[in-house]
């Protein structure tokens, strides 16, 4: 009935049905604009998913004990106790842990750099017999997890003496098969007059390695090197593995240990280590996002 | 001279790669399957040969099915949950502007922070007494939730943590795949007035299928691999509820001592995780031959 109504309406007078198009467009664009908020909003919720927990943690971490033990449970301390974090810091030796993270995870990347830039060129740049065989070889590796082989890798490290040591914590690191890879693609798209230029004038094979070959795959170079870095420095599992003695054990496994130092149900102290641990990460992360996400995802994409 | 030395630099340049390779990867799992046929407890110096023994006495261990059947759950619950979830995520969130890079951001970062960290964090939250979940439960007027401390819903409760901690990075894998899509197809089928199911089912899905592979493989052997978040908030259990392949292989080894054993329990795991690798690359090869 409406609908022949305004059709009547609108043939009769001109001027009406171009105000009701008017109207209906603006109606349009109002709808539009309620399903972008409502939608927007939707991605807010999600995000708050992500974000409460890491929120949590952070409001545990300035609460005194019988704050924690509150149901329903309560956002805001009445006054933020600072202490937490000394007395986390203070509950093993973090300065110790602190440096050994540093040393594991620099000294792996260290080495990493000087075995992947060498195979990686060869493998992009040389023809020789049993290349297929070997870079097979090295992806295969790639495939296997330290979850796979620690209790023979912790046999033979035990046989040599390495145990509770950083180089127990480094040398099964020193080369990686994704590195090789990654930089193995990017040798192969650099421009071949490049190099010949450079054989031309008599330049050294390892000159065109890091003068020409390496800088230019810089951007690649520093996305391994991002993803090296962050994953030693969160490992667990090989160090909890390969040390039982506080001086060689790492960041993680300290913040672990608070557990069984102040107790199970110190939340606000372990939380507050917990901000130590993953705070860092966090605002490297949202200051580097981009690089950071890139060199977590390329592997994903061919 | 100078030709010899050229034709031997190329394996010279790979040589430190392959030594570590061979030292750290390779060997050791010649290592392991030959010490799964002895009987070893680490301090004696002898090793006694027992032959499949090891295999024998962990197939007829109750437990140690347990622990294959709480591995094979745990993985299939979270492979299924974070890349059934990620895919509409990543179509949802597939648009490249600041804030929809903020979002896709929030919801990667646990996959950059230590898992010790992840594990510390979702045990206060799955507090049963105190714990922000049953807080937000509460309001609903459900619970309060045992969560880790339920035989029944241990598992379940890992498997939420797993899927918190890989959705961001699984949907950012999708996004990166949807966005190697060439526009010229979505403009053409638009353009053809395909309704949007049927782009998705007949033109997304199968471009997207090569991703959609390689996260469910990559989650597969991922998933079992999982320790941290068992050691650090369960120890395997309520009565085993949560003892899963690797965790089981570390307490053999560590507390008891059994290496022998735990080598065979590793040797499992070698299988699967070879299996899987295989049907990987079978699946990559037939994909390049078929191009």
């Amino acid at each position: 009935m409406s609908m022949n109504n305004a059709g009547r309406e609108a043939s009769a007078s001109g001027a009406s049905g171009i105000n009701r198009r008017i109207d209906a467009r603006r109606i349009r664009a109002f709808l539009e604009l309620v399903l972008l908020v409502a939608n927007r909003a939707c991605m807010l919720l999600l995000v708050c998913a992500f974000a409460l927990p890491f929120a949590w943690m952070l409001s545990t971490s300035l609460k005194t004990l019988p704050e924690t033990m509150i149901f329903p449970p309560e956002w805001i301390p009445d006054e933020p106790v600072w202490s937490n974090y000394a007395v986390a810091w203070r509950s093993g030796p973090f300065f110790t842990y602190l440096l050994n993270s540093l040393i594991v995870a620099i000294g792996i990347l260290a080495l990493q750099m000087l075995t992947i830039i060498p195979a990686a060129y060869a493998f992009a740049r040389f023809r020789f017999p049993g290349k297929g065989l070997l870079f097979g070889l090295v992806m295969a590796t790639l495939m296997i997890p330290a979850q796979l082989i620690f209790l023979p890798v912790y046999l033979m490290l035990s046989g040599w003496k390495l145990l509770n040591t950083h180089l127990a914590l480094i040398l099964p690191f020193a080369s990686s098969a994704f590195g090789i890879f990654l930089l193995r693609q990017s040798f192969m798209q650099t421009a071949e007059e490049l190099i010949e230029a450079a054989r031309l004038d008599n330049a050294p094979e390892w000159k065109i390695m890091l003068r020409i070959m390496a800088p230019l795959a810089r951007p690649v170079l520093v996305t391994f090197a991002l993803f090296s870095f962050i994953s030693h420095w969160n490992d667990y599992f090989w160090p909890l593995v390969m040390t039982t003695n506080e001086s060689a054990r790492t960041l993680p496994l300290g913040i672990a240990k608070i557990r069984e130092t102040e107790g199970t149900a110190t939340w606000n102290v372990l939380m507050a280590a917990n901000v130590m641990l993953a705070v860092p990460v966090l605002l490297a992360f949202f200051a580097a996002q981009r690089q950071i996400i890139r060199a977590f995802v390329y592997s994903g994409v061919k | 001279m100078p030709a010899i030395l050229n034709r031997l630099r190329p394996y010279a340049m790979i040589a430190p790669a392959l030594v570590v390779f061979s030292l750290f990867y390779l060997y050791p799992i010649g290592y392991m399957i030959h010490l799964s046929f002895h009987d070893w407890n680490f301090i004696s110096p002898v090793k006694t040969y027992v032959g499949l023994n090891n295999y024998r006495e962990m197939l007829a261990d109750d437990t140690f099915l347990q622990v294959l059947r709480n591995s094979a759950l745990y993985t299939v619950m979270t492979v299924l949950l974070a890349t059934g979830t990620a895919l509409p995520l990543a179509i949802w969130l597939n648009r490249k502007s600041a804030f929809h890079a903020f979002v896709q951001g929030a919801i990667f970062s646990p996959h950059i922070i230590s898992l010790v960290s992840i594990s510390l964090l979702w045990s206060w939250l799955m507090d049963p007494e105190y714990g922000l979940l049953n807080g937000l439960l509460h309001l609903f007027g459900i619970g309060p939730l045992q969560w880790l401390n339920d035989p029944d819903t241990a598992l379940i409760s890992l498997v939420i943590v797993a899927v918190w901690k890989s959705l961001g990075y699984n949907t950012l894998v999708f996004i990166a795949g949807l966005q190697s899509i060439p526009p010229e197809l979505l403009e053409a089928a638009a353009l053809d007035r395909s309704k949007p199911w049927t782009t998705f089912r007949r033109l997304i899905l199968p471009l997207l299928s090569p991703t959609l592979f390689f996260l469910v493989i990559i989650n597969l052997i991922g998933s079992f691999q999982v320790f941290e978040t068992i050691a650090i908030m369960t120890q395997g259990g309520p009565i085993n509820s949560t003892n899963t392949l690797v965790y089981y292989i570390y307490e053999y080894g560590f507390r008891y001592f059994k290496i022998g054993y735990a080598s065979a329990a590793g040797v499992i795991l070698l299988f699967i995780v070879g299996a899987l690798t295989l049907v990987y690359f079978r699946m990559l090869s037939r994909r390049v031959h078929y191009r």
